[in-house]
């Protein structure tokens, strides 16, 4: 078992700009020492034996539940813009996204 | 310095269902913007996704068509990234455990077959519609959701192809195959197939890989060989000019019949998957696969074989016939009414192919079964091919029964001889020229004077009968 490498600042600043999280230095150097002790905590799983154990995603028992191809009506459209952050038209409003 | 292409097709197929992958929302194309929309689809916090039984019903049945192995268990994926078309900030795909791996698709290019392997097949949903509007969003754009959240496979393709014909050929042969299986309407303009190309180009002999690009945007089949010749030249051209290929994703612009490179610099992808907490696997089990398996529709490809061997068809006809569904049902359900493949394939080829102009079959009048019924008229001597003709196109424009047509409307051959003797000395006597001439070893006057006879007829006399008649009179 390998125990994580304790993230430098470089990795933090990556995960945030992933998240779309603008880190000021202080914040990112902050978050540095916090993110390896979480990484270390959850590493203690890797101290249990799973040896023979089928690796698996989710601790219910069961296969995903299935529904009937039947189409039904959703939310008027109002209803679905009423939190768009602008409206255009009848469509939420974005920046503008070239190709 | 002599090149090899070295082409992937990534292949997305919207499924052919009535509601989204993991809601109740239409998957209807067409409709005005963002009414097929509900808290699922548009990412509300607390919705819940619950999974489509006929979508993967027909995913598997894709796959088991492609000759893959369908696994019993695959998970759902969360593939993360932000574009304002994905309004949970991920997809849900399927990543490390998918549907069906290791199939392959045949196909012939220019003559000779070739075998494409086929990686993965895929679920996920599709992303919504950005849309420019210059005059509606001026500077900013907006997003159309009623695609966000429609079924999709991913059918991903081995790099095996050589050049923008095969890669031509294998989509249009993925095309046939998911119509034939109703699993996909095969639209590519209106995006229900779409076609990604990774690729690269290598010296013959190599074995490593070079540095590929994505092509992306390539919505019609005449585009598809288009833009990956383009490529690979551009690219022989980049390696030759003592350049590297850069590795980027690129589009196909068919305007200028070129791929430009993308101009926003996207970053390396990260798109850090992991199991969707929210969907437990799908689990299949070995009796449901069997019996997909089991029930399988014949795949075109084998049915053009049948089409040759067991009906005697041309291949040419074969191929023409197995192009379309709705043209192979409307000809196999004539021939189970008339066994003659030959004669019903010919008047589909020839003249319902032409009376239809473009519309579909099931827009015109005439069935299947009533085009059966006139085949066995002609075949059994009952009527002329004159007559077959002009019922045909009454047939195509109104409809009706034609044996009750032909009986109603005395459209019966004249095989009395003493009938048409009586016609032909009557057209005799009133073309004395044309007998004189005939006479004076002008011979070919002859199919004038069998046409003079056939119109004296109305068209109804046997035109074998009208020969023999003429030929002896003349004589």
């Amino acid at each position: 078992m390998t125990t994580p490498k304790p993230p430098v600042q470089a990795e933090v600043l990556r995960i945030a700009a992933l998240a779309r999280l603008v880190l000021s230095d202080a914040e990112a150097e902050a978050m540095t020492p916090e993110l390896a002790e979480i990484l270390a905590h959850v590493a203690k799983l890797e101290e249990v034996d799973v040896t023979g154990v089928e690796a698996t995603a989710h601790a219910v028992g069961f296969a995903t539940p299935l529904r009937d191809d039947v189409s039904r009506p959703g939310l008027d459209l109002e209803r679905a813009l009423a939190n768009a952050p602008e409206r255009i038209g009848d469509g939420f409003g974005v920046p503008k996204i070239l190709e | 310095m002599s090149f090899e292409a070295v082409i992937g097709l990534e292949v997305h197929a919207q499924l052919l269902t009535r509601s989204k992958l993991f809601c109740g929302c239409a998957t209807a194309f067409g409709a005005s913007p963002n009414v097929h929309t509900c808290e699922v689809c548009l990412g509300m916090p607390g919705a819940l996704p619950v999974l489509n039984r006929e979508a993967v019903t027909l995913a598997v049945r894709a796959a088991l068509a492609l000759d893959c192995t369908v696994h019993e268990r695959s998970q759902w994926a969360r593939k993360n990234y932000f574009y304002p078309d994905l309004p949970k900030g991920y997809q849900i795909s399927q990543f490390d455990r998918p549907l069906a791996t290791h199939g392959h698709l045949d196909l012939e290019v220019e003559g000779s077959a070739r075998t494409i392997d086929i990686l993965r097949i895929h679920m996920e949903e599709d992303a919504g519609k950005n849309v420019h509007d210059d005059v509606l969003a001026g500077s900013r754009s907006y997003v159309d959701f009623n695609r966000g959240g429609v079924p999709l496979i991913e059918i991903v393709g081995a790099p095996q192809i050589r050049s923008g014909a095969e890669a031509a050929a294998y989509m249009r042969e993925l095309r046939r195959t998911l119509r034939f299986l109703d699993v996909c309407d095969g639209n590519l303009e209106e995006g229900s197939l779409r076609c990604d190309a990774n690729v690269s180009i290598r010296k013959v002999g190599a074995t490593t890989l070079g540095t590929r690009t994505e092509l992306k945007n390539i919505n019609s089949f005449r585009f598809v060989a288009a833009a990956i010749d383009f490529e690979i030249h551009r690219q022989i051209a980049v390696v030759e000019a003592g350049d590297a290929v850069v590795q980027e994703t690129r589009l196909w612009d068919a305007q200028a019949k070129v791929t430009r490179a993308m101009r926003s610099k996207e970053e390396a992808h990260d798109y850090r998957y992991f199991p969707d907490p929210d969907l437990p696997d799908l689990v299949l089990t070995a009796a449901a696969i069997h019996s997909a398996r089991a029930t399988l529709p014949e795949l075109p490809a084998a049915k053009k074989e049948r089409f040759v061997d067991a009906l005697g068809l041309t291949a040419y006809d074969a191929a023409l016939l197995t192009e379309e569904p709705e043209l192979c049902r409307f000809f196999e359900a004539a021939v189970a009414g008339h066994k003659n493949a030959k004669g019903i394939a010919n008047w589909i080829l020839n003249e319902l192919l032409r009376e239809a102009r473009g519309q579909p079959l099931a827009a015109l009048k005439l069935t299947p079964e009533s085009l059966a019924e006139l085949v066995r008229l002609i075949d059994d001597g009952t009527i002329s091919g004159k007559i077959a003709k002009d019922l045909f196109a009454e047939l195509v424009t109104a409809g009706g029964a034609p044996a009750a047509l032909v009986k109603e409307r005395g459209l019966a051959q004249l095989v009395d001889t003493a009938g048409i003797e009586a016609t032909v000395d009557a057209v005799l006597a009133a073309n004395a020229g044309s007998v004189a001439a005939y006479r004076a070893g002008k011979t070919n006057i002859l199919g004038f004077l069998v046409g003079q006879v056939m119109k004296a007829s109305g068209g109804k006399a046997n035109p074998k009968i009208v020969n023999e008649v003429l030929r002896r009179r003349l004589g």
